[in-house]
């Protein structure tokens, strides 16, 4: 942690969190899709019910 | 006004997810995640270098508000960059909790509910002229409120009558009130706190706690630009027509839960028209007001442009005109797709799943962020300007002030506290000035506090 701020992330580390934007091209296409879809089911944690039911907080304003 | 403060408030929702089995309380969970910004100002409430607040919010949401903000982009900039501050802190937060024998993932959603249905928010600030009578104000803006949602609403799946729908709006069904002083015990769409931050003989702060947050840097360029015009109208004192509405809570909700946009809101004239007639006469009412006055920034084109194409997709419900911009949008692409796919309901858990973790803000793992990463959301940024919010104020408005003062104090290793107004020096003689002007961008007596920083005490 540096006085500077508290970020850990050295000068050198600093990248912009965004990545590049990727046009697919087979976008639209039913390979595309399904390409999607399995992208999302890869990320997604596995078990979608306990997932959801856990993420419970107090309200806000 | 031709120049406005902005500013956006934003509440995230937090889970923990453990690999062994050890889940932590939510309160646990928010006090690892701010840890090191105890460590760096001594409180779980500060101001960072680039002039921002970051604060740990009743019930445990971390919350970020941007500094004050005087362009579109810009403030879209500033609360992007809310999103990397918070990664980081995640990032690191996951590590110790690591070094403490805790194998799990720490999530946050930028959204507005939980799984229980407890709500949290995305505030917005607008600094507006004193002279502006309140109620009339909120008479006129109130009915563009209620149908805003059909813009920008981030799209929701709730149970209606046994069946789940998706709706425009997370933050429709919470909203209690068109007009009071609460937050939280009663929501009202229009808060009045009446927190200035500036001089308050010339202007008031306009808190607006109605919207949903959004995901899509295009979508929240139409929440707070077409806000920011219809504010315009209205501070021009050009009269338009009465569309006081007779009840806003009971339209908020049915106009959110139909999905086709032809839902009857009841004014207080006796007319009833549908939220789309509402929406299309106030575009008019701001098209004619441009035309006549001048675009005052280089956005509003691009503003008006967009939500004209949101009004003609939802009337002929030909969603692929917007749904690489706005939030309901994109979403309702992504779960319909998905749904039918996958032969699911949209009340199967997997769908829920997907409704949440839209919001997701972590860039491989959010839906949101895998689908911009694909070209199928648009942006409105380049990522080097969220990179550059991160580290420093707007450069046009009192923001640099304080980030000036903090950095200072912190060079000098000098104790020192600020709010919105305020940068106090807390050693030797010390001493506190206060900025009341939001628009300064130096102030020559906080230039003497530095030099008395600077000096032995």
């Amino acid at each position: 942690m540096t006085q500077e701020n508290f970020s850990a992330r050295r000068e050198n580390q600093a990248q912009p969190v965004e990545t590049e934007q990727v046009q697919v091209n087979t976008t639209g296409t039913s390979a595309g899709v399904d390409d999607l879809l399995d992208e999302i089911d890869s990320v997604l944690e596995s078990n979608a019910e306990e997932f959801v039911r856990g993420f419970i907080q107090k309200g806000g304003q | 006004m031709d120049r406005r403060i902005f500013g956006l408030e934003t509440e995230f929702g937090l889970n923990y997810v453990p690999s062994d089995g050890r889940r932590l309380t939510p309160e646990d969970a928010a006090r690892h995640l701010f840890r090191p910004v105890v460590a760096w100002g001594r409180s779980s409430n500060v101001f960072l270098n680039n002039g921002s607040r970051l604060y740990l919010d009743v019930g445990s949401h971390p919350e970020y508000a941007t500094a004050e903000c005087d362009q579109l982009l810009q403030l879209i900039a500033h609360d992007r960059a809310g999103e990397t501050v918070m990664l980081d802190l995640v990032e690191q937060a996951e590590e110790q909790l690591l070094e403490e024998g805790h194998e799990g993932r720490l999530f946050l959603f930028k959204n507005n509910v939980d799984s229980a249905g407890n709500s949290y928010g995305c505030h917005e600030n607008y600094l507006i002229p004193r002279k502006v009578e309140f109620k009339r104000l909120a008479d006129m803006l109130i009915p563009f409120l209620v149908t805003r949602q059909l813009l920008c609403g981030a799209g929701h799946l709730v149970q209606i009558e046994d069946e789940t729908k998706f709706v425009f709006s997370q933050r429709a069904d919470h909203m209690w009130e068109g007009v009071s002083s609460a937050t939280t015990r009663s929501r009202p769409i229009i808060n009045t706190r009446d927190e200035p931050h500036a001089d308050a003989q010339y202007h008031r702060r306009l808190h607006v706690i109605v919207g949903d947050s959004s995901m899509s840097e295009t979508t929240q360029l139409l929440k707070i630009g077409a806000t920011d015009l219809v504010l315009r109208l209205i501070e021009s004192g050009e009269i338009y027509h009465d569309l006081r509405l007779e009840n806003p809570i009971r339209s908020i909700r049915s106009i959110s839960h139909a999905f086709t946009g032809q839902t009857v809101v009841r004014l207080m004239s006796g007319d009833e028209p549908t939220a789309l007639q509402l929406q299309w006469k106030i575009l008019e009412l701001v098209k004619g007001f441009v035309a006549r006055h001048g675009a005052h920034h280089d956005q509003v084109e691009r503003v008006l442009e967009l939500w004209e194409r949101v009004l003609v997709a939802v009337e002929s419900q030909n969603f692929s005109l917007i749904d690489q911009d706005i939030d309901w949008a994109i979403k309702h692409k992504l779960i319909t797709g998905y749904a039918a796919k996958n032969n699911l309901g949209l009340d199967s858990h997997r769908i829920a799943q997907l409704n949440l973790t839209y919001h997701d803000i972590d860039p491989t793992r959010g839906l949101f962020h895998l689908l911009r990463r694909r070209g199928l959301a648009s942006s409105v940024l380049d990522p080097q300007a969220i990179a550059d919010a991160v580290e420093n104020p707007p450069a046009t408005t009192r923001a640099a002030i304080r980030s000036k003062f903090i950095r200072a104090a912190r060079e000098t290793g000098r104790r020192y506290s600020t709010d919105w107004v305020h940068m106090k020096y807390e050693e030797g003689e010390g001493g506190v000035v206060l900025c009341k002007d939001p628009f300064a961008t130096t102030n020559s007596a906080v230039d003497e506090l530095i030099e008395m920083m600077r000096r032995p005490v």
